[in-house]
């Protein structure tokens, strides 16, 4: 069980005072500027040893993705790009940080931007965070006010932080699609390669960090990476803000050590599932871009990335949706296909056409108005979706309608019989017409 | 993607223009952006457009292509492409946006919308009939764990019930939405679990200080030209909801007991001291030095240090502790910040034998020398 010695955002719940007064108190800003004198590589080399995997989704090392960044600055410059753009249905973890911990994040921002040798730093917020928008803004003018932002600061590395934000697209969760929407674009993710580190914002090299990722260094550094790997599996390190929501006893957010295993979790900070794990039907663990798992088998499974890639899940944004029984499950998935529908961004054929065609065929599902040939034929689309997409997006709809597939084909199944049957018994004429 | 086109002309206005404030506000947020790159700046001037009008009309389209020098159709994508862009009047008072993605729909975002379609118009978008009113199904808002929520303008109602629901619709319809408490409509602390905190119950660092998180939260932003909303800063109404977070913002963290009791019981800790000393509830009764006190470091769980504390509470002898009924333990385990200790120790136990027979009684209750 994590120890709250242990957990880096101690103001998680904001009961404390946020202010910057409030966050030094806290240990926040303490030691940055010497953490600067020990040079670039040091800061990469601990981000690299405390083995902390990006928390935006995807889980790549966060250390290695800033040393792809070229070793020395020419004509262009060098930008950090926070991605704030927190929309991934399940997920608000990002949301708390900004609103009650915001100087995690703007410690982390110097200390990353440091790291790649940027001077400049955007922090796209999604448009909806208005709230947490301000709550940024308010802590980033606390930092310039004494010293720690801005040219000549105490720091010791000229830094400034620049508060941008969206208008409600999910798609700007995806970087490239993020940096379009930056340069005051449609967001339409870009082709890869050129990777945003050689061709980012403004053709300029740059790095696109999840919000939890970077707030995680400054402690990090502090505590050492020693203390980081400490906690959870290997290659699983550290400790993570989970979001669970749905039909648990009492949904939260809460940052417990990564690997902690389903029950443990769910028993601890959200009084069990409604009902008790008898009636626990399904579990999204990682944000709506993922599988769905039956309930029976994610009980005892660790919650990090690999145990839960090898479920054919993912931990994406550890955002845990809980389903019991009284779930409608096909329903379910169908209003995330409604939403990927809604939320694509249109350059694609694949996703454009197939995400609205699941959309219609799922709906058509929940009723049961559907052949069973028609389940293999999703499926089969669903294939023809994943992977023939620019981004994941295309990906990331498939999967949830997949798992629907794999795991609860007999309920789909049972749903069309009933639909049939009904409509034999009251209505539909057997004899032929004269 | 969906297809979004903008407004009929009859209802688009002639002209636009910024006011005198939103238009410096414009001008500073432009030097964001490097040379050249102000074409960074349309969506936050488009969001401070409708801010300020409530919609974006196609004037402001105009406005804003011409300021940042950007072809008419750049913005105009732009302006179509994000969803949170109004192509069209909404509610004057308030604009409804009920987020009805898997998450919240787990927790009846059904219930929400069927109170919507009750009470404003049937069908998303439609004006209610005195225009103050309108709503639509929106994707996930990124609050999940405090389902279901909606949005109105820039704040957020979390942890819906279709009644509060009822009332909150009246209230905006009445103009007076700034009485409403934003957030959590339930007793509950942000996104902490209903019922008290299950982590961060230690004060963090050397002291937490007492913050006014939320006000911080809400620094004056720009006006907005919805009559309902002039200011953004709102003066939340003293219902028992608010109250029992203010006073949970007032105090450090918790144990068990719900947040708002805790918080109160600390409170003679805290600066807050000389307010909350009505509800001093459950502090055990002081009695005078007497001449020979009790070494209460024979209890296993207090110290040198404890002992001093517990001294200057006014408690000396064993009898004292013994005494301690429930409300008592956990006034003091508030004050220590100790967490259930007491009751984990057995305190008034130990002190129940200490009292009766010193060390010998304590050898037979536990089998084992106190300390």
């Amino acid at each position: 069980m994590l120890q709250d010695k242990d957990r880096i955002f101690t103001n998680i719940y904001g009961l404390h005072d946020k202010s910057l007064k409030g966050a030094m108190k806290r240990g926040h800003w303490s030691g940055t500027a010497g953490f600067i004198k020990k040079g670039r590589e040091w800061v990469i080399e601990q981000t690299k040893a405390s083995g902390l995997r990006g928390r935006g989704g995807a889980g790549f090392p966060t250390g290695l993705k800033w040393s792809f960044m070229p070793k020395e600055v020419t004509d262009r410059p060098h930008y950090l790009v926070i991605n704030a753009d927190e929309s991934e249905p399940g997920t608000c973890k990002d949301r708390d940080i900004m609103r009650h911990d915001p100087h995690t994040l703007i410690e982390g921002c110097l200390l990353a931007g440091f790291a790649m040798q940027a001077h400049a730093c955007y922090i796209y917020v999604r448009g909806e965070y208005m709230r947490e928008r301000e709550a940024l803004e308010a802590a980033i003018n606390e930092c310039y006010d004494a010293g720690l932002l801005g040219k000549n600061n105490k720091n010791g590395w000229d830094y400034d932080i620049y508060v941008h934000h969206g208008a409600g697209a999910y798609i700007c969760g995806e970087e490239t699609a993020l940096l379009e929407s930056l340069e005051g674009k449609k967001g339409q993710p870009r082709l890869k390669p050129p990777f945003p580190a050689n061709m980012g914002l403004y053709g300029c090299p740059t790095t696109v960090n999840n919000v939890e990722s970077v707030a995680v260094v400054p402690t990090i550094l502090r505590r050492g990476p020693d203390w980081f790997a400490s906690m959870g599996r290997e290659n699983n390190r550290g400790t993570k803000l989970f979001c669970i929501s749905g039909h648990v006893e009492r949904p939260c957010t809460v940052e417990e050590e990564m690997s902690i295993p389903f029950r443990e979790l769910i028993d601890k900070h959200c009084g069990g599932v409604r009902g008790g794990y008898d009636n626990l039907l399904a579990v999204i663990p990682g944000g709506s871009s993922v599988r769905c798992v039956p309930g029976e088998q994610i009980i005892d499974t660790p919650m990090d990335f690999d145990s839960l890639s090898a479920l054919k899940s993912g931990l994406g944004t550890a955002a845990v949706i809980v389903m019991d029984k009284s779930t409608d499950i096909i329903r379910a998935i169908a209003r995330l296909s409604a939403f990927y529908k809604h939320e694509s961004c249109g350059q694609c054929t694949p996703c454009r056409e197939g995400t609205g065609w699941m959309m219609r065929v799922m709906d058509r599902m929940v009723e049961g108005r559907a052949e069973k040939r028609e389940i293999d034929m999703l499926f089969e689309v669903t294939k023809q979706i994943e992977g023939h997409t620019i981004c994941a997006l295309g990906d990331a709809a498939a999967w949830p309608v997949q798992g629907l597939i794999t795991h609860f084909r007999p309920v789909i199944e049972a749903r069309i019989d009933s639909y049939t049957y009904r409509s034999d018994k009251d209505g539909a004429v057997l004899e032929a017409a004269e | 993607m969906s297809v979004r086109r903008l407004a009929e002309d009859q209802v688009q206005p002639d002209s636009f223009k910024y006011t005198r404030e939103n238009a410096s506000w414009a001008k500073k947020k432009l030097k964001d952006y490097p040379k050249g790159r102000q074409a960074s700046a349309v969506i936050p001037l488009l969001m401070r457009a409708q801010e300020q009008d409530g919609w974006v009309t196609k004037a402001a389209i105009e406005h804003v292509a011409k300021m940042l020098d950007m072809p008419l159709i750049r913005v105009l994508e732009v302006a179509t492409f994000y969803t949170q862009f109004q192509l069209a009047p909404v509610g004057k008072r308030a604009h409804i946006q009920v987020c009805g993605t898997t998450p919240c729909m787990l927790r009846g975002a059904g219930d929400i919308m069927d109170v919507c379609k009750k009470r404003i118009a049937p069908a998303p978008f439609e004006l209610s009939e005195d225009g103050n009113l309108s709503w639509e199904e929106v994707e996930c808002q990124g609050a999940c764990v405090n389902a279901p929520m909606v949005m109105i303008f820039k704040d957020s109602y979390e942890d819906l019930t279709p009644e509060r629901m009822e009332e909150i619709i009246d209230a905006f319809d009445a103009g007076k939405g700034e009485g409403v408490p934003v957030g959590p409509q339930i007793d509950r602390v942000f996104s902490a679990p209903i019922g008290g905190l299950t982590s961060l119950t230690e004060a963090p660092g050397k002291r937490a200080a007492n913050g006014n998180a939320r006000k911080a939260a809400k620094p004056a932003a720009a006006k907005k030209a919805a009559p309902a909303k002039k200011s953004a800063v709102k003066k939340p109404v003293a219902k028992g909801n608010i109250g029992a977070r203010a006073a949970a913002l007032a105090g450090a963290g918790t144990v068990k007991a719900a947040t708002k009791k805790t918080a109160v019981k600390k409170a003679p800790a805290k600066k807050a001291a000389a307010k909350v000393n009505a509800a001093d509830k459950g502090r055990p009764v002081a009695m005078k030095k007497p001449k020979a006190p009790d070494d209460l470091k024979l209890i296993s769980g207090v110290g040198p240090k404890l002992e001093g504390v517990l001294n200057g509470l006014g408690i000396y002898k064993f009898e004292q502790v013994a005494k301690w009924k429930k409300a008592e333990r956990e006034w003091v385990d508030g004050y220590l910040k100790f967490k259930g200790r007491i009751d984990r120790d057995d305190w008034v136990k130990q002190a129940k034998a200490l009292a009766k027979g010193g060390e010998a009684e304590y050898i037979k209750v536990f089998g084992k020398k106190p300390r």
